[in-house]
Order: C-alpha cells, then structure tokens, then sequence
C-alpha cells in the first residue's frame, strides 16, 4: 500500500471527471433533480378531487350534505348531473374520481329516524386514489351523519340523565403535518447514493478495460488494492459531495429539518458505501463492457430500491418477500436514515442495523476484492 | 432506400445476438419488474402495528382494544407498562401507534361522561401514518356510538331512533375489490418499455461513435432517417414482444381483466414503443461518451416516467406547473390509454387525442434525431 501511488491515481480518476463538464454537471444536477420531483410529484395526500353530484333529493340536507363535501377542500364539484347516464360517461371517460348520488327521499328519511341511503361511485382504476378517495368521503359522511345524531341524542338529553362517549385525541409524532417530503427525503439520498456509486464504480473499471488502458495500469507498480482504493475513492468522494447537496436542498428549499446528528449521518451512509463500492466492483469483474455494466448495474438497483421499503411498507409485503428484504443492505441503511432524519435518534437505537450494515459491507467488498485481485493476477 | 436500411438493421440483429446478457436483460428485467411491482407491492395498508398501553384494565377498555384488534387493520405487538415505554416503542420504530387508555376511561364511560383516549402515530411513514389515522378515526367514532347506544338503551330509550343516520354505499368501478396489480401493471407496460428505451437504445450510436465505427457509417452511403429506422427497427421488434410478454402475464398470471380490444392496445404500443426508444435514440446521438448517455437516458426517460405519469403518484395533486409539464411526458398518455382500454373498456372515440399526441411526438423524436444526425455529418 502505498499512499502517494494511491493519491496520484485518485488525481487521474478526479481529472476525468472535472474535465468533462457535462459528466460533473450531470452528477451534480441529477440528485438535485430528484429530489425536486420526488419532493414535489411523491404526494401521498390526494386532493382537487374532481366530483360529479347527482343530486336527486334537492333538498336542505343534501344541499348541506354537497355543502360539506365542498368546504372540506378536497373535493371539487364539476359537474352536477341530471340523469344516470351521465355518471358512466364521466367516469368512462376519466373525467372525474368520484360521482356523489343522493337519491330521493334522502332528507325525508333521515327525518323519519331511518337510515337515508346514498351512493358514492368511485373511479377503482387508480385503486391507490379510490382508496384515500374512500377515505376522505367517508369522513365527511360520517362528520355529517355525528352531527346530525348529536341533534337527536340532545333531544333526548332531557329525558336521559347522561350519556357517555367516547373522543380519541390524535398526535402524531416525528412528522406532525406528515409531509411527504420528509418521509421521502431520506429514501431519495439512499437511491441516489445506490445508483451513482455502483454505476461510477463499475463503469470506471469496465471503461479502462474497454479502452485497453487497464492493461497499462495493471503493468504500473499499483498493486491491486491501490488500483481498487483509486477506482472507488472518487465513488465515495461524488456519493458525499451529492449527499451534502441533497441535505443543503432538502433544508433550505423543502424546509426538511433533519432530527438527529449529521455527522452520525455522514459516517453511516460511508457504512453504505462500502456495500455498494464493493458491489461496483463486483460488477466490474463479471462485465466486459461499460453497456454490459449498466444491465447489470440494474439487477442490484431495482430490487434494492424496490424491497428496501423506499416507498411501499415491507410489512404490507406477503410474507416470503419479507424474508427476502433481509439480504438487501440498502433496508438496514433505510432504517437507520429515517431514524436519525426523522425521529432523531441514534446508536442506542439504530445499532443492530449498523452492524449488520457493517457486516454486509465488509462481507461484499472483501469477497469483490478478492475476486477483483485474482482477475488482475 | 429499403435495402440499405435492413442492412443496417441486420447489423444491429447480429450485434444483439452476439450479446447474451442483453437478451437476458429484455426478457429477464420484465420478469423481475412484474414480479417486484405485481407481488411485492400491496399498496392495501394493513396489519398496522399497534402497541396499546392500558392504564384502566376494566372491562370497557378491553372492549375497546378488542374492537381494534377485530377490525383486521391492526395486530398488537406489546402491551406497555409506563410511559417510557411508550417512548422507546416508538423512537425504536418498533410500531406505528400506541394506543394509550387512561386510568379513569372505565369510570367516565360508567358515569356517562366522556372519556378521552389518546393514540400517538408514528409519522416516519407518512403514508402508513395517513391511512392508520383514518382507520383510528373510525374505529374511535364507530366505538363511540356504540358505547351511547348501548346507555340509551339500558335507560329505556327506543334505540332505533338513533340510528347513524346516513347510510353510504361505496362503489369502485372497473375494479371493484381495489386490487393493486390491475391498477400496477397496464402501468408497468409503459415503465419497462421506458426502462429498456434507456437502456438499450440509448447507446447505439454514441457506442459507434466510442469505437470509431461511425466513420465507416458515415463513408457509407446510408442516409441519416435510413441509419436512425435501421437502428430503431429492431428494437421496437424487441420491445413489442416485451410488450406481449408483460401483457400475458399480466392477464393470465395476474389475473387482470381485459375488458377493451386487445389490437387497440398493441397498435397503440407500437407507436408508444416508437416514441420511447426515439427519446433513447436522440439522447444517443447528442451525448458524447456511453457513460453520460446512460445517466441522460435514466434522467429523461427513467425517472419522470416513474414519477410524473400518473403510474403510482396521482397527477391531480401535483402542484399547477408540474401538471402541465407531465402533458410533454408520453408515458402519461400511454398509462391513461392502457387503463382506459384494459380496465374500462374505452374505444377508440375516447382515446384518440392522447394516441394521436404520441403519434405526433414519435416522428418528432425519430425527425430529430436524423437532423441531429446529419449535423455531426
């Protein structure tokens, strides 16, 4: 090992990249880039909820009923239908989510102490929307329908002596307006950290080899760990200079506070590095050209962000995927940032996912630099 | 004019034959990708971990907790003792509620007063967090009702009277159990033939260019829109039968109903096929080096096809600018023709304008890309 060997390599490998402007440029823009769109497009809150009414009843409670549908701003009335017909060429054509159908007899029901019945129609193609769509309607049904029952049991309230309730008080904690934002965040900066490590990685190596300028570097006195320590520094270098770009955005433009250390944050996410450094050298020793590294880059990229709970809960996976999240690394890394960016914790809480991270990146970058070494012999 | 071209595209046939790993990749990240969306992601939130911290430990709030544990949504993974407990419980992420019942909560119901619950939400997944406080919500005021109903009836009152007094019936059209895959995979057509734009088409000519065969292109007597269709041509081939591939599956393993014209949707995946591997093939002619054409690719195909068509996050709530700026995104109009087709059983009177948008931006792609072509001539 020989650090002066090590640095002037680094030199080289830095140097390409500074010299080309667009490769720094795009390094440098694409984490920011998204984070804009996962920070702005990534809402999980739904509204401009376009609704249709049919409203049959006409009457002073279905007005009411419309009324409260409109003032709880998330649902806005477009259309206001006159016959059936009308609903399934709305919803055909996806012109609205939602249809309110309030048929006759709504308010004389409802005065006669039965249950008044009503219909909301829902666009189930975008079963992710129906659903919160769902959601949010029933809530205002039901805020209707309590207070309308609170009207009745008043009534009562003079020949009844008390009667009890029950009333929940919610807070929610880490999160209280639960932006997405700060849930996504923490998951953007892993992706980005996956993606441009294992690909500058490995497209640096198979680059050197697809030009034949490997060979000179092999015949230099580098030996291989000084050769690997060059090739992946410059990975770690662009992985933190992204990450402290992403933070500086996340804090002042999105207004993310982050919860718990920094510092402890930056040294973790080096943790990370080592798995996916050893993974981009990984991939360099079983690809022959930079085309055939980026197909491969993908068979690690896609699982790791898709079962690492990025964006979709692994508790709502069926059960044998679940087994399966516990051999992907970035799950552990998930966890361990969105302790310390949102809950603020830190190693009291986070060190089981640490040191099995710690054990991951030093089982893959030992067993890729071995198999590195014997390549180059 | 033909002949030179199907030489061209016999070319790039041979050079994709030659290469295993592409292939594997056009059939097996498909697979993969199906597989992670169709099975892995249940977007249905369920199985809520809760922890309940019973101070009463009286009847009713056993009935209470009882009533959460029925409700199918959430499952008890501790009862605490302490408030520190609850603390621990929540920063070591180890639930997404807690469930704190007050000493008094059995007495005040019995008293016929109001008794007060709190649940504290772990807001570090805001999605989760979102969901689970709506079914709280419910679960609280259903409860509520329930427990005055019950008191009314002990005094004598005719309970019948108080009925809820709103009946709502909701109805999901065109899918009506909210399955996740019929809505995920007319979707993931679009991701995987984006992805494989990315990846496939993105670097052949800049790889020309890289290896210095693009001279001996240039000398020749092929003509730029020649070169590009020759280049093009094979995979689109390639992409279609993904396209067939992912739909098969789709119905026939995953069980998603087809309710429109099956030669609708392919024809419209021709042209969609043609406009996504044209955006890869001009990236391909702009980009300077196969490294930079790959991270361009991802960024302006990949990324906001994901993010900005409506695939997952609904484009209703997106802030103004950003819906106007997924009009540009063909990946948009592709998802909302598939699902129009394959869930609603659309025409063609409904889904000509976005087919003939993507008509239009395949020609512009592959016009610009011979334009730009010819410049370098």
């Amino acid at each position: 090992m020989n650090i002066r060997r090590i640095i002037r390599l680094l030199k080289k490998e830095l140097l390409q990249i500074v010299r080309d402007r667009r490769m720094i440029g795009l390094l440098l823009f694409s984490p920011v880039l998204q984070l804009f769109l996962f920070g702005y497009a990534v809402t999980t809150d739904i509204n401009h909820i376009s609704t249709a009414v049919y409203d049959e009843d006409r009457t002073a409670a279905s007005r009411e009923l419309i009324e409260r549908f409109t003032s709880s701003g998330y649902f806005i009335p477009k259309y206001y239908l006159s016959s059936p017909r009308e609903i399934d060429e709305l919803l055909d054509g996806g012109r609205v989510q939602m249809v309110l159908h309030i048929p006759r007899g709504f308010a004389g029901n409802m005065a006669r102490g039965r249950g008044a019945e009503m219909q909301t129609v829902l666009d189930g193609s975008d079963s992710m929307s129906a659903r919160v769509i769902a959601g949010y309607a029933t809530a205002v049904i039901q805020g209707y329908s309590g207070r309308i029952m609170l009207e009745q049991l008043d009534r009562l309230r003079g020949t009844v002596s008390r009667v009890p309730s029950i009333e929940g008080r919610l807070r929610v904690w880490y999160n209280p307006e639960l932006r997405s934002a700060r849930f996504m965040v923490p998951a953007v900066l892993s992706m980005i950290l996956l993606t441009v490590t294992i690909m500058l990685t490995s497209m640096s190596i198979v680059r050197e080899k697809e030009l034949g300028t490997l060979e000179q570097l092999v015949v230099t006195p580098l030996t291989p760990a000084e050769l690997m320590l060059g090739k992946t520094l410059p990975g770690l270098l662009i992985g933190m200079l992204d990450m402290t770009f992403v933070l500086l955005v996340a804090v002042f433009w999105f207004r993310v506070e982050i919860a718990g250390s920094i510092p402890l944050l930056f040294l973790l996410s080096i943790l990370f590095l080592l798995t996916t450094l050893g993974l981009g050298i990984f991939i360099s020793t079983i690809s022959k050209t930079q085309h055939e590294a980026t197909l491969t880059s993908f068979f690690f990229i896609l699982p790791f962000i898709i079962l690492s709970g990025f964006m979709f809960p692994i508790e709502n996976m069926p059960r044998i995927i679940q087994y399966v999240t516990y051999a992907i690394p970035m799950r552990y890394f998930l966890e361990i940032i969105r302790g310390i960016f949102l809950r603020g914790v830190g190693l009291n809480y986070l060190w089981p996912q640490t040191l099995t991270l710690a054990a991951f990146g030093i089982g893959i970058l030992t067993l890729s630099a071995a198999r590195f070494s014997k390549r180059l012999g | 004019m033909f002949l030179r071209m199907r030489m061209i595209m016999w070319k790039e046939f041979v050079q994709i034959g030659r290469d295993p790993r592409l292939l594997a990749v056009v059939v097996v990240i498909p697979m993969l990708m199906l597989l992670l969306y169709g099975y892995a992601i249940n977007l249905d939130v369920r199985n809520l971990r809760l922890a309940v911290y019973d101070q009463d430990r009286g009847p009713a709030s056993r009935a209470l907790i009882d009533v959460f544990v029925g409700s199918n949504y959430f499952y008890i993974t501790h009862y605490l003792r302490s408030h520190h407990e609850v603390n621990g419980e929540l920063d070591g992420n180890r639930t997404q509620l807690v469930l704190i019942i007050p000493p008094d909560y059995s007495r005040d119901l019995a008293g016929g007063r109001t008794a007060r619950v709190q649940v504290l939400v772990n807001g570090s997944d805001s999605t989760t967090a979102g969901t689970g406080i709506g079914y709280v919500a419910a679960i609280l005021q259903q409860q509520s009702a329930k427990v005055s109903l019950q008191a009314l009836a002990r005094d004598g009152v005719s309970v019948t009277r108080v009925v809820l007094p709103v009946d709502n019936r909701i109805r999901y059209w065109y899918n009506p159990e909210l399955r996740s895959t019929n809505f995920l995979v007319p979707g993931l057509v679009a991701m995987i033939l984006m992805m494989l734009a990315a990846l496939l088409t993105s670097v052949t000519v800049v790889r020309e260019r890289e290896r210095g065969t693009i001279e001996q292109l240039i000398v020749s007597p092929v003509r730029p829109i020649e070169l590009m269709l020759g280049k093009l041509i094979p995979y689109v081939v390639i992409a279609f039968c993904d396209v067939l591939l992912i739909l098969l599956v789709g119905v026939y393993v995953f069980q998603v109903p087809f309710r429109g014209s099956p030669w609708l949707v392919l024809g419209i995946s021709g042209i969609f096929v043609t406009a996504a591997l044209g955006i890869g093939l001009l990236v391909s002619t702009v980009a300077p080096n196969q490294q930079l054409a790959l991270l361009a690719a991802m960024l302006t195909t990949q990324l906001p096809s994901v993010l900005l068509s409506g695939f997952m996050f609904p484009i209703s709530s997106m802030p103004a600018f950003l819906q106007w700026f997924t009009l540009i995104i063909p990946a948009r109009h592709f998802i909302r023709i598939l699902r129009g087709v394959i869930m609603k059983g659309n025409g063609p009177a409904d889904i000509w304008p976005p087919a003939l948008g993507l008509l239009i931006f395949a020609l512009v792609m592959l016009g610009l890309s011979a334009a730009r072509f010819k410049k370098k001539l």
